[in-house]
């Protein structure tokens, strides 16, 4: 086991995969971000009485969602600089994978706007709220509680994703763990470590969505 | 303005057979592991529950890449087997996939009415024939819809075997036709994307028959909301 | 035929039955009777072995249900055991509970071919003559889901006598019909019972049916029989009190 398996050697690059972490949460955290606000336009988008707007992005959700993450990230990277935009390796792999769970976020949303009761719309219209009040005060409010469980898991799927932008030569966990396995031929230590930090983060993050997930099912 | 287009199809379409044996190969193993796995969750054994529960905790947990990562450069190393790329990309995408379905199986079974079972039990079917000619049955028209989007995910995710250098239709186009023609980086990207868009159609399409003939098996019309997920988030 | 000895069945802190006896003979007709909740259903779901005992002991045909010999130790019975003294047991639904992914035909061939071993020729002809017998037999390639509510009731009745059982259970297999419905529904029953040597044990609110084929009324209340005689005894003279109440309130009723 012991030529397997090296605890001197996790030690020496444990600094490194925990800088890589660190990255990785970070680029998870600002693709949620942008996933989030993104999707809730795209969501309102399709909802246009406009038939062109609602159609275009209905067939770009359509598009996105049946196409791999991986080819974003290499369309952005590769394609903005054509028009000049160079972006860094990092924002370039935050933006493509905000756009592509955007996509999922949307149809999240959709759902949950879905669920609002026809009577509130009905109801604003009695009252005859303006447009901008009946979705801030009235719709989105019931709306999101009840879409925070699916934000959750898209999160923690995007978490899992991120990874992909070492691609793109972006240093997260698995650019770390593949730099340290290219320099000293093991490849045991950092990617069994890699995966350990996959799963001591996405697994309770997943206990603690389920958890809301029972809780907004109580309160409706 | 576009580049040579057909010429640019003609080389990421040199990386089809690979998508499709991967992505085909994906969903056949990743289908198997799913009712294995999914059919364990419900066993009477609790050991047999543990062990399908821990399988689906520790992939859904973990990266698809970093498992990607750990079979091709890891495993060799602990067990001295290197396999096959092609085999390898295969049991990754058909490991992880089958994590994801063993809850749309465990889900759809645990959604067929009691009274059902019950039925079966009062014509003294064996538990093996409850399963497989009652339960199963009417379980599998509520698999499809979600086992679409999860054959959908398979596809998308067989981009990552281009990371290990399997001659894909990803890497065709980001390591063969990009580099010498990075001005047409729109146009090449573009080109990728039509493609696997166009297999996606072509699994829904396929699923969509599916459905419509296990909701006939049944006596149902198909649900017309196969996207009903979205609510649930249950992406890979 | 059936025994129930001291048999209690509880749910929770629920006692549903509490040290219930009785015996019903072979061939004879017995209804249940009782108000809500008495625990008329969990009779006949422990006789299917729907639900266990958690204590006392049910025998069928002189066979042991709820228990078996183990090296020479009574112990709960298995699933090997319980498919052995299911074979003698018939149960029809309330809601039906047919198969939809199969046609009529298959749900009434299915377990003859599974479990007694029938070729599947001799099971459809069997099936086929079932048919008949509930005035069904031109629907044998219909879905479940194509048919009435009574249509439905008369094949999930066919399916259960397709398996040949000794004992025939029925709990309210009318109370999920309209009422035009229940007519056929009950014919079919009552001709079985003239026809046949099945024993059989019925649940019903359907007084007038309880009065043609019963031999004997159960009156049940909290987990106990409260009183039994020949339906023309406890139907017009009753000797408790809560039986007559019962009564009064199911004639109320409609
Ligand atoms: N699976 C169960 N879990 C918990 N309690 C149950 C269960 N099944 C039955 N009970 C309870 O057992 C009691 C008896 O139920 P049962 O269905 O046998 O009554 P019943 O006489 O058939 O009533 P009804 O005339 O309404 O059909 C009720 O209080 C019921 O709530
Ligand atoms: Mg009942």
């Amino acid at each position: 086991m012991n030529d397997k398996w090296s605890w001197d050697y996790v030690a020496e690059i444990l600094p490194d995969l925990l800088r890589g972490l660190l990255v990785t949460v970070q680029a998870t955290a600002l693709g949620a971000i942008l996933a989030y606000a993104l999707g809730l336009v795209l969501a309102l988008l399709r909802r246009s009485q406009i038939p062109v707007l609602s159609q275009l992005t209905w067939a770009f959700i359509e598009v996105i969602r049946s196409t791999p993450l991986l080819v974003h990230i290499y369309f952005v990277f590769n394609v903005l600089p054509q028009f000049g935009i160079t972006l860094s390796p990092l924002t370039s792999g935050v933006l493509a994978i905000g756009v592509h769970y955007a996509c999922y976020t949307a149809e999240v949303y959709r759902a949950g706007i879905d669920g609002v009761p026809r009577g509130q719309w009905e109801a604003c219209t009695a009252l005859s709220l303006p447009r901008g009040r009946v979705w801030t005060a009235v719709i989105l409010p019931q709306a999101i509680p009840r879409v925070l469980p699916a934000l959750g898991n898209y999160t923690i799927s995007m978490y899992k994703e991120v990874p992909l932008m070492f691609a793109i030569g972006v240093l997260d966990i698995v650019g770390r763990a593949q730099e340290a396995a290219s320099e000293s031929f093991r490849a045991v230590e950092p990617y069994t470590i890699a995966g350990l930090f996959f799963l001591a983060l996405s697994y309770p993050a997943g206990v603690l969505v389920r958890r809301l997930e029972r809780r907004v099912g109580y309160a409706q | 303005m576009f580049g040579d287009v057909p010429g640019f199809l003609r080389t990421i379409l040199e990386g089809a057979s690979t998508t499709l044996a991967v992505t085909a190969g994906g969903i056949v193993f990743a289908t198997v592991m799913s009712f294995v796995a999914g059919l364990a969750m419900l066993a009477p054994a609790r050991s047999v529950r543990a062990v399908s529960r821990i399988y689906v905790e520790v992939w859904r947990g973990t990266s698809e890449i970093v498992q990607l990562f750990w079979i091709f450069l890891a495993l060799p190393i602990l067990v001295g087997i290197q396999l096959v790329p092609l085999w390898a990309g295969i049991l990754v995408i058909g490991l992880n996939g089958g994590a994801y379905g063993a809850e749309i199986v465990r889900g759809a079974v645990q959604a067929v009415p009691r009274a059902q079972r019950e039925g079966a039990v009062a014509l003294n079917l064996s538990p093996f024939d409850r399963m497989r000619r009652v339960v199963l049955p009417q379980a599998l028209v509520d698999m499809v819809p979600p086992f679409n989007n999860l054959f959908i995910q398979l596809l998308k995710g067989s981009a990552l075997v281009s990371l290990v250098f399997l001659q894909d239709l990803t890497f065709q186009a980001q390591a063969v036709v990009l580099p010498t023609n990075t001005d047409q980086a729109l146009t090449i990207l573009t080109l990728l994307l039509l493609v696997y868009l166009a297999l996606s159609i072509v699994i829904t399409a396929a699923m969509r028959f599916l459905e419509r003939w296990a909701a006939a098996l049944v006596g149902r019309q198909p649900s017309t909301r196969s996207r009903e997920v979205a609510l649930s988030g249950g992406a890979a | 035929m059936i025994r129930f000895d001291k048999v209690v069945k509880r749910f929770g802190d629920n006692v549903v039955l509490r040290e219930l006896d009785f015996q019903v003979r072979p061939g004879e007709h017995v209804c249940l009777i009782g108000p809500s909740g008495s625990g008329k259903t969990t009779i006949l779901r422990l006789l299917m072995t729907l639900e266990r005992v958690d204590s006392g002991t049910i025998d069928v045909g002189g066979e042991c249900l709820t228990h078996m010999q183990h090296r020479g130790k009574r112990v709960p019975a298995d699933e090997k055991h319980l498919r052995t003294v299911r074979k003698r047991i018939g149960m029809v639904f309330q809601q039906f509970n047919l198969f939809p992914n199969m046609k009529v035909l298959q749900n009434l061939t299915e377990a003859p071919v599974r479990v007694l071993g029938l070729s599947r020729d001799q099971a459809e002809q069997r099936a086929l003559e079932l048919l008949e017998m509930v005035g069904l037999r031109d629907r044998a390639d219909a879905h479940p889901s194509q048919l009435s509510g009574g249509q439905q009731q008369r094949v999930a009745i066919a399916r259960a006598l397709a398996m040949h059982p000794d004992v025939l259970l029925l709990d309210e297999v009318t109370s999920a019909l309209d009422p035009e419905l229940v007519a056929d529904v009950l014919n079919v029953l009552k001709d079985i019972a003239k026809t046949t040597d099945i024993t059989m044990l019925i649940v019903t609110h359907e007084m007038g049916f309880a009065q043609d084929v019963a031999d004997r009324v159960l009156m049940f209340d909290q987990g106990r029989v409260v009183e039994q005689a020949a339906p023309g005894k406890l139907f017009t003279d009753p000797d408790q009190q809560r039986t007559r109440d019962f009564l009064r309130a199911v004639l109320e009723r409609r």
